[in-house]
Order: structure tokens, then sequence, then C-alpha cells
């Protein structure tokens, strides 16, 4: 396998493309670009809403858990695929002022971005509520008791002392999760925006150099996972509660 | 307001139906083999050749630090390449060999990781008690400790077949048609891409939900 | 039958056995008692290499348990042993706790298997259980379940890893029981107990450790009269104190 690899032409990657944009290295970093800027975007947006919904599925009542749940189980039950295709060909479609302004008013480029955006943001969202919900019930009634005992209401309770300790010890599977979004954003290829994995098919089809073109994709997907890691990991130590073991590694 | 048209659906269901069959074998042959392979991986990463564990280890970081976008994209370049190699020309489907090889390695590296779970919640005791009635490693791995694992474990391996499922989706990008592919191309023909899609949300949501209520009921029963 | 050597082993850093030398005599029962953390648990399941150490030499009946080329299946099927928490295997019904060894190890035919697993259920007072899976059963039961499973294989020898130590009081009297019927009839067994009424009853040896060593190993009734060390008194004394025992 080693000498297949380096008898592969290495060379194409400083031919230029046939978009004229330069090297087809620099082509392949637009889409490393696009990859990350699409994670980074739906990632605070599942933060956001996952954050939401994660504290509403874990307060008293019926009413604001249920409206939680079936977020959740609505953005877990379809396919990433149908929900894209759902955000793009769909709801302009069907929803009045907005839908129409993205269709008209937004280049395609953008239409793209939005959508896998919203799409990503909004599937994550589901999954990063979970993780919020166990993250909080995973420190007990206590807790809470204790907080609203002091006079706090629970709003309070919620900001200054269940969320902050929950953070902690979720983030490791709120990593997982990031890598997740970074996975998933391959699949607004499916689209036509030009992240990392459709520019890869791109420079195989123009260039029939497919070996080339996906192992430095590849390559560069793992990179990827690999920074995640390590600043997961960074942001855990110096997060660290004293006298609390982290969560699960 | 948009105007609804459902009528291209009726007409549609019989290839709507043959594509949900295809889904379904892709889904099949990815959770045999997945769980088949998983389990040896599994117990290769726990044993105490480093060899073994190493490169169980490589093999499941790596098929989960990529996309699965990327896993079918590679499949697909390599499976032609070493079927025409060495049978020459393929009289099968290519595409759908090439997703069955690269959903059931994925999943595989997936259930890997469920299963090790699994196999590491078995108390150590188990395998003292397995190994002093003279039972060998293979033995106790086999008649005790795995057993107790996969009750334990099979909520999660039926929730990660649905996840599988839905995963199923992403052929698309390898251009072969399953449900989910024959729900587009009808839409995308008839005009009536809105409707289709819907639909096909609607009927995964369907299916999955239905499903993942089977797992929970089936969670009550184990802890109990 | 078992012969301990100057064994020692280390974990790391950790020296968790200094040294030990001891033996059982075919149809002695020698009493292994010591405050925790003294190894005793570890020293028994160095007998049957369920724990590995690094110096000296354990023999049973004649074979090196520590040599390179020892068949340990093979000699683990001939001893047995009962652990602290039964461990008896949650998935399979109490019968074919006892039959699996049998058939898997042993190569017993299933009738066979299961015939003797019965008689064996009888003998420790349980042959109405046996269809029963091991969650359906008391501590007390569950131990003595455990205890006919070793004794399913025909042990030569019988190892005791703190039996009643995980059970409720009320039931640490029918295991002692089964154990002491089984002393009787002339099993060799070493034992790693509390229970001092045990050991007076039924033990021909009484070793005391302390912090990795053997401290005392004296015959039965000299150790109850007037233990040789400190240590050993101090132990004692305790342990006589809280007045479980007979």
């Amino acid at each position: 396998m080693v000498t297949f690899v380096a008898g592969l032409d290495w060379n194409i990657f400083f031919q230029p493309a046939f978009d004229g944009s330069g090297t087809y290295l620099r082509f392949l970093l637009v889409g490393f670009q696009w990859t990350l800027l699409l994670s980074i975007t739906a990632w605070i947006l599942a933060f956001v809403v996952g954050s939401i919904v994660g504290v509403l599925r874990t307060f008293p009542g019926k009413l604001l858990p249920g409206i939680g749940a079936v977020y959740v189980e609505v953005f877990r039950n379809v396919p990433l695929l149908v929900q894209l295709f759902i955000w793009y060909f769909v709801l302009p479609e069907i929803i009045p002022g907005l839908g129409t302004w993205f269709k008209q008013g937004l280049n395609p480029l953008l239409q793209q971005f939005v959508s896998g955006v919203l799409c990503l943001g909004f599937f994550t969202a589901a999954r990063v509520a979970e993780q919020v919900r166990s993250g909080i019930n995973s420190l007990g009634r206590g807790q809470r008791g204790a907080g609203l005992a002091l006079g706090l209401n629970l709003l309070q309770v919620y900001q200054l002392i269940l969320l902050p300790v929950a953070y902690r010890i979720i983030i490791p599977p709120l990593t997982s999760e990031f890598l997740n979004i970074i996975k998933n954003s391959a699949v607004a290829s499916t689209i036509g925006l030009v992240e990392l994995s459709r520019q890869s098919q791109q420079l195989g089809e123009f260039t029939a150099h497919w070996y080339e073109s996906f192992i430095a994709v590849t390559l560069l997907y793992g990179l990827i996972n690999v920074t995640v890691m390590i600043v997961s990991r960074f942001i855990e130590r110096v997060t660290h509660l004293p006298g609390y073991v982290g969560g699960r590694h | 307001m948009y105007q609804f048209d459902w009528s291209s659906i009726p007409g549609a269901l019989p290839y709507l139906w043959q594509g949900m069959v295809r889904t379904l074998q892709i889904t099949g042959v990815a959770i045999v083999v997945g769980i088949l392979l998983g389990t040896l991986i599994a117990v290769a990463r726990l044993s105490k050749s480093s060899i073994l564990s190493n490169l169980a280890a490589l093999y499941v970081n790596g098929f989960r630090s990529i996309p699965l976008v990327m896993v079918l994209l590679w499949f697909y370049l390599l499976v032609p390449q070493i079927i025409s190699g060495l049978f020459g020309q393929p009289g099968v489907d290519i595409r759908l060999l090439s997703a069955f090889v690269a959903f059931a390695l994925f999943e595989a590296s997936y259930y890997a990781e469920i299963i090790r779970a699994g196999i590491q919640s078995v108390s150590r005791g188990q395998v003292s008690a397995g190994l002093a009635l003279g039972m060998t490693s293979g033995q106790t791995m086999r008649l005790i400790i795995l057993p107790q694992a996969f009750r334990r474990m099979t909520p999660l391996l039926l929730t990660q077949a649905i996840i599988l499922f839905q995963d199923t989706s992403l052929v698309y990008v390898i251009g072969l048609a399953e449900f989910f592919g024959v729900a587009y191309n009808t839409g995308n023909r008839d005009g009536t891409l809105v409707e289709l899609l819907l639909f096909a949300g609607a009927i995964y949501f369907a299916i999955c939900f239905g499903a993942s209520m089977v797992v929970r009921s089936l969670q009550k029963k184990l802890v109990s | 039958m078992i012969s301990i050597k100057a064994v020692s082993k280390w974990y790391g850093e950790f020296n968790v056995l200094k040294e030990c030398s001891t033996a059982v005599s075919k149809g002695e029962v020698v009493v292994v008692c010591g405050p925790s953390g003294s190894g005793k648990s570890t020293l028994i399941k160095c007998v049957n290499g369920l724990e590995a150490f690094q110096q000296g030499e354990i023999f049973v009946d004649g074979i090196s348990v520590g040599a390179r080329n020892t068949n340990l299946s093979k000699l683990r099927s001939r001893v047995g042993m009962v652990f602290q928490h039964f461990e008896l295997f949650p998935h399979l019904t109490v019968i074919q706790n006892l039959t699996i060894a049998q058939c898997k190890v042993l190569g017993r035919g299933s009738r066979e298997a299961t015939e003797k697993g019965q008689r064996l259920l009888d003998v420790v007072g349980l042959a109405a259980h046996a269809a029963k899976f091991p969650a359906q059963l008391s501590g007390g039961q569950q131990q003595r379940v455990a205890i006919a499973r070793a004794l399913a294989m025909d042990p030569i020898a019988m190892l005791f890893d703190e039996p009643t130590s995980a059970l409720d009081p009320e039931m640490i009297k029918e295991v002692l029981d089964v154990m002491v019927k089984l002393a009787q009839e002339g099993m060799t067994m070493m034992v790693v107990t509390h229970e001092m009424g045990f050991a007076r009853e039924v033990a021909h040896r009484v070793i005391f450790m302390d912090q990795g060593q053997i401290v005392e190993d004296r015959i039965k009734a000299d150790f109850f009269k007037s233990p040789g060390t400190d240590r050993a008194q101090q132990f004692l004394s305790k342990i006589l104190s809280h007045g479980v025992q007979a």
C-alpha cells in the first residue's frame, strides 16, 4: 500500500483548478473553509437552541417538557438528508414572506449555506438537548431544591447553580456532537454547497485523480478531528472542578 | 398560500415500496455484518495483545473520524476496482454492493464501541468465576461475558439500528435509489418535490418513532 | 496437597505479598484471617492462578502453578473456588450454573451433569430451586449454589475467599453449615474468613496475615489459647468482642 500511495500523482494539488481559482490545493482549502464556517455557525445555533430545549425538558410540569420532547422526537426520527432537502426545497415554497425572499433575495451559495446552517443547527440541537437534559438530571433533585430553598427563582437556579456544573459534566459528549456536525456537514454537498467533500468529488471528476483527492480530504477530516479533541481536553482541564470526577471519557 | 398537490404519490407507491425494500436490505446487511464484525473488533480491542488492541482501535477511530458521505464515496471508488481486479466484469449492481460494504464496515465501528462498553459493564468477578471453574478465556468470553453483555446492550444496539436506517438515505450521493432516492426522483420528475419530500419525511418519522417506542418499552422490561 | 513457598507479589511499587510460605495437607482445613489489606484474598487467588506472583513457588497436587507450561485451565478445574460475591452466572438457571463447566470443561454428557448437579443441590438443601435464576434467590441461597457449582467439578481442594462477608447476618449460618459438613467429610479446604466460630469448630490450623506477611501459622488450639504475636492478639480480641460468632 505504501508504494501505491507513493506512486500517486501528488503534483495534482499544484495544478491550476478548472474554475480558475488557483491551484487544486487552494480548491480543497476553500472547501475546508466552508466546512468549518458551516460547522461553527451551525454549532452556535445548535448550542443555543439545544440548551433551551434541554432545559425545558427538565422544567416542572407537563407542557414545557412536552414541547421539548416533541421537538427532540421530530428532529431525531427524520434522516438528516431528508431534513436538509425540506429546508432547501420545501420551506422556501410553503412559507409565504420569508420563503420568497429566500428564493429570490439570496444568491445560490447563500441559499445553500443558510439551509445547511438551519438544518444542521436544528438537527444537532435535538442531540444537544438530550445531553443537557442528562447533565442536569445527573445532578439530582437536591441541587435544585437547595437553590430554591435559598429563595432563588427557578431561572436563577438554572443559571447560577445547575447549568454551570451540568455544562462541565457534558463537555465530552458535547465535543462529540460538535465532531458530528463536522462530519454531517458533508451532507450539504448534496445541495451543492462547496464544502470539503464536494470539492473532493469535483476534483476527482475533473482530474480523475480520485485517490489523491480522497486521501487528502480524509486526512483533512482526520486533522480536524484531532484538533477538536485536543482543544476539548484543554477546555476540560481549564474548567475542572476540584474533587469532581469528570464525565465519561 | 402554496397549493399542495398530492396526486403523484398514489401512482408512485409501488416504486416507493421497492425503494423501501432496498433501504431495508442495506439496513439488514449492515446490522448483521456490523454486529458480527463489531463483536470481533470489541473483543480484539479488549485483548491483552497490544497488536490486536491497537489495530482494533485504529479501525474504530478511523471510521468514526470521517463523514459517512466520504466512506460511501471511498467504497464506491474501491469496490468496483477490487471486483474488476478479481472477477473481471461485475455482473452485480456495483452501487448496491458498494453500499453494502460501506455500511457494513462503517456500522461495525459504531457497534464495536457499544459492544465494548457492554463487555466492560459485566463485573470482573464473572470472569474470575468462569476461569476458576477451569474455563479458558475464550470459553469465559463466549459463554459467560458476551451473553450478559448483549442482554444489556440490546436497547443501544437497536437504537443504533434506527440511526442506520436513517443513514441509508445517504446512498443518494453514489446515485443509488432507495426509498428516499425514489421519492426525490419522483417528485423531481412530476414537479411535486415538495409533497414527495414531506411524504418521505412523514414515513421516516412514523417508522423511526414507532421503532424507538418499541425500544423504550423493551428497555423498561430489561430494567425490571 | 497445596504448598506455598516464599511467594512474593507486587502491584507496581506496592508489595502486597512478602515471602509467604505455608502448606495445606490432604484433608486439612486451614483458615486464613487478618485485617483488610493484609493480602489474604490475594494469596488465595494465587493458589489457582487467578492472580500472578513474581517470586516463589506454589504447588497444587504436585503441579507448579507459576510454571509457564502448566495448563492453568486444567488445574483450575480440579480446584474449587467460592467467591465473596457468589458470582453465579445471572443469565443461566441454577442447574445450568452447575452443569455448564461440567460439560464444557470436563466434557461430561448433559444428563450426567444434570444428575450430579441435582444431587449436589440436594446436599446443600436447594433441590427445589434448580430451575430458578440466581436473582430469584437470597444471598445465602446463592452462595450455597456457588459451593455446589464448585463441588460439581469433583475438586481435590476447595478455596473460599471470604464466603460470608457479603451476607446478611441471618444467612451466614446456612452457608457455614454447608462448609462445616464439607470439612467433616474430609475435603481439603483453605478458607479466608473472619468467622472465628467456624475456625474453632472445624479448622485444623489458623494462619494470621498482616501487611502481606504470614505472621502466625499454628494449630487451632494453640492459636486461640494464646496467639504468639501482639498483632494477632489485637486482631483476635477485636473480632471476638463483636460477639457475632459462637
